[in-house]
C-alpha cells in the first residue's frame, strides 16, 4: 500500500472510531477508548527509537509529563484552546528529546537506558517545584461541561486523541519504508558499520528522538483536560514508561503494526481488570506479559506470525536482546 | 628530487597519511606510521597480531581519532571528517570479523551504501529501479545472486564474507581497506576470495590488503608495508621486504 493510499485508510479507521464514539451511550467507554488511543501514540512514538534504532527509552513519562504540564500552564496563562497547545507541546518535547538525544545518545545499550530514567527524575523534581502549576499540591483544570458537534468534552477528547493516534501511525509507517527507515535499521544493526556504508549515524539518531519525543509531548497535552486535576506523582507514574516499553515488545518493534495491536491488547486489558479487578493488578499483568514476550516470544506477536510461515524470529531485532548483543560486541 | 617532483609526486597519491599517531591511555599502538597508496594500488599490509594493523584501519576510515598526523585522501585533508563522510568520498571498508546488518535482506545490505554513501555523493542520483539492479547486480558478482531476500543470518562463513566485501564495494571506493578478508577460510575459499579482490583492483580501485595468510599477501601484493608494536618497519617490493633481515625476526621467523 502506497503512503497516499495508507493514510487514506487511517483516516477512515478514525471517522469510524470517532462516529462510533457519538453512537456510544455510557461515556466511560469513550473514556476508556481515549486511553487506549493514547498508548497507540505513546507505544508508537517510543517504538521509533526503541524499535527502529534499538535506544531503548525510558523516559516516556519525562515527556509525557512535559507535554502535559506545558499544557497545563499555557492553558492557565493564555487560556489557549487544546489544538493550539498539542502543537506547543510537540516542538517543545522535540526540542527536549533532541537535546537529551544530544547529551546522551552516544552511550550504549543499558547506559543510554539509564540517562533516560534520570531525565524523569529531573523533570520530576522541576514540577514537583514549580509553584505555578501547583507544584505537589497539583493543578485543577476547568473546562467547559459542553462543545459544539461533539457535544460531550469526553467526545471532543477522544476525537483528538484520534487525530493523534491516525498521524503517529501514520509517521511511523512513513519512516519504516523510507530511506530514513532503512538507515535506522542499519544503526539499530551495527553503528560502525553503518557509519562505514556513508549513514549519518548521529543526525539519523538525534531525528529519531525528537520525533519520538514529540509524538509523546503530543499525547500529553490534552491529558490534563481528560484527567482535569495534574499531580506529579501520578504524572510521573511509571505506568506510562512500563506501558509504553511493555506494549511495543508485546507487539513487535520492526513493523509500526506491532506497538498498535499491543497498545489495543494491553491497554484494553488493563482497563478492563482496572473495572473488574483493581486497579493495582493491571500492571502486574503488564509485567507477567512482558516476561513471558521476552522469553517466549522475543519478536512480539509480529514474530509469532511470522513465524508461522517457516521464517525464524530473529531475536537480535528485539532491542532488549540487541542491547545484550551489543554489550557483547563491545567486550570482544 | 626537486620541490616541483616532490609536489606532484603527492599529488598523485590518493591516500597519504603521514606520522599518524594513535595512543590508547598510555599504551602506543600507532607510532608516527607514514602510509602512501597511489590510485588503483594493490598494498599489502603485515603484521604480528596487535601491531596495529586494524587501529591504522580505524584512523584511516574514521572510526578512531588519530593522536597526531595527517591524513589525506584524494587530495582533501579528512582527519576532521567522520567516518560517514570518508565512505562518501571513496574510501571503503571491510570488517574483520564480518558486520552484517542482520535485520535486513541481502538486497537491503546493499542498499543502505548504495543510497547513503552513493546517492549522498552527488553527482549521479540512482533511482529505487537502479538501486535494485546495482545491489542485484553486486551480489552476483560475489556469488550470491541466489539469495538476494535471505538475511545474513542465513548465509555460510565465507558467504558472509563475501556480502562484508560486496556491501564495502557498494559505497563505489577509489581505495577499498579490507581487513583480514580471509581469516578462517579453507585454500579453496582464499583462492576464491582473492579473485575477486584482484576483479575489483581492475577496474581502478586501489586496495589496502591486510592479511597473515603470506601465500595470498604475495600473491596479491604490489608493495608491502610491515607493522610491528605500532611501527613501519619496511615498506617496498614484496620480495625485498620478506628477505629484510628484521622483517624475518619481527614476524616471519626463520
Amino acid at each position: 500500500m502506497s503512503n497516499g493510499r495508507f493514510i487514506l485508510f487511517a483516516c477512515l479507521v478514525g471517522v469510524a472510531l470517532v462516529a462510533a464514539s457519538m453512537f456510544v451511550t455510557n461515556e466511560y467507554y469513550v473514556f476508556a477508548a481515549y486511553f487506549v488511543l493514547q498508548y497507540v501514540v505513546l507505544a508508537t512514538a517510543w517504538n521509533i527509537l526503541g524499535g527502529y534504532v534499538g535506544y531503548v527509552n525510558f523516559g516516556t513519562t519525562a515527556f509525557l509529563a512535559i507535554g502535559l504540564y506545558s499544557a497545563a500552564a499555557l492553558n492557565k496563562w493564555l487560556d489557549l484552546p487544546i489544538p493550539a497547545l498539542i502543537p506547543i507541546a510537540g516542538v517543545l518535547c522535540g526540542a527536549v528529546g533532541l537535546v537529551m538525544g544530544y547529551l546522551t545518545i552516544r552511550l550504549r545499550g543499558v547506559y543510554f537506558t539509564i540517562a533516560t530514567l534520570a531525565l524523569s527524575v529531573v523533570v520530576q523534581t522541576f514540577i514537583t517545584n514549580w509553584d505555578y502549576v501547583g507544584g505537589s499540591r497539583g493543578l485543577y483544570v476547568m473546562r467547559p461541561s459542553e462543545v459544539p458537534v461533539f457535544g460531550s468534552y469526553v467526545a471532543y477528547l477522544f476525537f483528538l486523541m484520534t487525530v493523534l493516534a491516525v498521524a503517529a501511525v501514520v509517521t511511523a509507517r512513513a519512516i519504516e519504508r523510507s530511506t530514513f527507515g532503512f538507515g535506522l535499521a542499519a544503526i539499530r544493526d551495527d553503528e560502525t558499520a553503518a557509519a562505514a556504508s556513508g549513514v549519518p549515524v548521529l543526525r539519523l539518531k538525534l531525528v529519531a528522538a525528537a520525533i519520538s519525543g514529540g509524538l509523546m509531548g503530543m499525547a500529553g497535552a490534552p491529558l490534563p483536560f481528560y484527567l482535569t486535576y495534574v499531580e506529579p506523582t501520578s504524572s510521573f507514574s511509571l505506568a506510562y514508561t512500563v506501558n509504553s516499553v511493555a506494549m511495543p515488545l508485546v507487539g513487535g518493534t520492526t513493523s509500526w503494526i506491532g506497538p498498535v495491536i499491543g497498545a489495543v491488547l494491553l491497554g484494553t486489558m488493563q482497563q478492563a481488570m482496572t473495572v473488574l479487578i483493581s486497579s493495582s493488578v493491571n500492571l502486574l499483568v503488564v509485567g507477567l506479559l512482558l516476561v513471558i514476550f521476552v522469553i517466549a516470544a522475543p519478536n512480539g506477536i509480529l514474530g509469532l506470525i511470522r513465524s508461522k510461515g517457516g521464517k525464524k524470529p530473529d531475536p537480535e531485532t528485539n532491542p532488549l536482546a540487541a542491547m545484550l548483543v551489543t554489550e557483547k560486541r563491545s567486550s570482544q | 628530487m626537486t620541490m616541483s617532483e616532490a609536489s606532484t609526486a603527492a599529488s598523485e597519491l590518493l591516500l597519504d597519511a603521514r606520522g599518524v599517531t594513535k595512543r590508547f591511555g598510555g599504551f602506543v599502538a600507532l607510532n608516527n606510521v607514514d602510509l602512501v597508496v597511489r590510485p588503483g594500488e594493490r598494498l599489502g599490509l603485515i603484521g604480528p597480531n596487535g601491531s596495529g594493523k586494524s587501529t591504522l584501519t580505524n584512523c584511516l576510515c574514521g572510526a578512531l581519532r588519530t593522536d597526531g598526523g595527517s591524513i589525506s585522501f584524494a587530495g582533501r585533508a579528512i582527519d576532521k571528517l567522520s567516518s560517514y563522510q570518508r565512505a562518501r568520498l571513496g574510501l571503503g571498508r571491510s570488517f574483520q570479523l564480518p558486520r552484517p546488518f542482520h535485520s535486513l535482506s541481502l538486497l537491503d545490505n546493499l542498499r543502505i551504501p548504495l543510497v547513503y554513501a552513493v546517492n549522498a555523493r552527488g553527482g549521479t542520483h540512482l533511482s529505487e529501479q537502479q538501486i535494485r539492479a546495482r545491489s542485484t547486480e553486486l551480489l552476483g558478482e560475489f556469488g550470491l545472486g541466489g539469495k538476494l531476500h535471505r538475511l545474513p543470518g542465513d548465509l555460510t562463513q565465507v558467504e558472509m564474507r563475501k556480502l562484508e566485501l560486496a556491501r564495502a564495494m557498494a559505497t563505489d571506493p577509489t581505495l577499498l581497506v579490507s581487513d583480514e578478508a580471509l581469516a578462517g577460510l579453507s585454500h579453496s575459499e582464499v583462492d576464491e576470495i582473492l579473485a575477486l579482490l584482484l576483479a575489483l583492483n581492475k577496474r581502478d580501485v586501489a586496495v589496502i590488503f591486510i592479511e597473515h595468510i603470506m601465500r595470498a599477501v604475495m600473491a596479491f601484493s604490489e608493495r608491502l608495508v610491515v607493522l610491528v608494536a605500532g611501527e613501519k618497519i619496511a615498506d617496498g617490493e614484496p620480495k625485498d621486504v620478506i628477505a629484510d633481515e628484521r622483517v624475518i625476526g619481527a614476524y616471519l621467523g626463520q
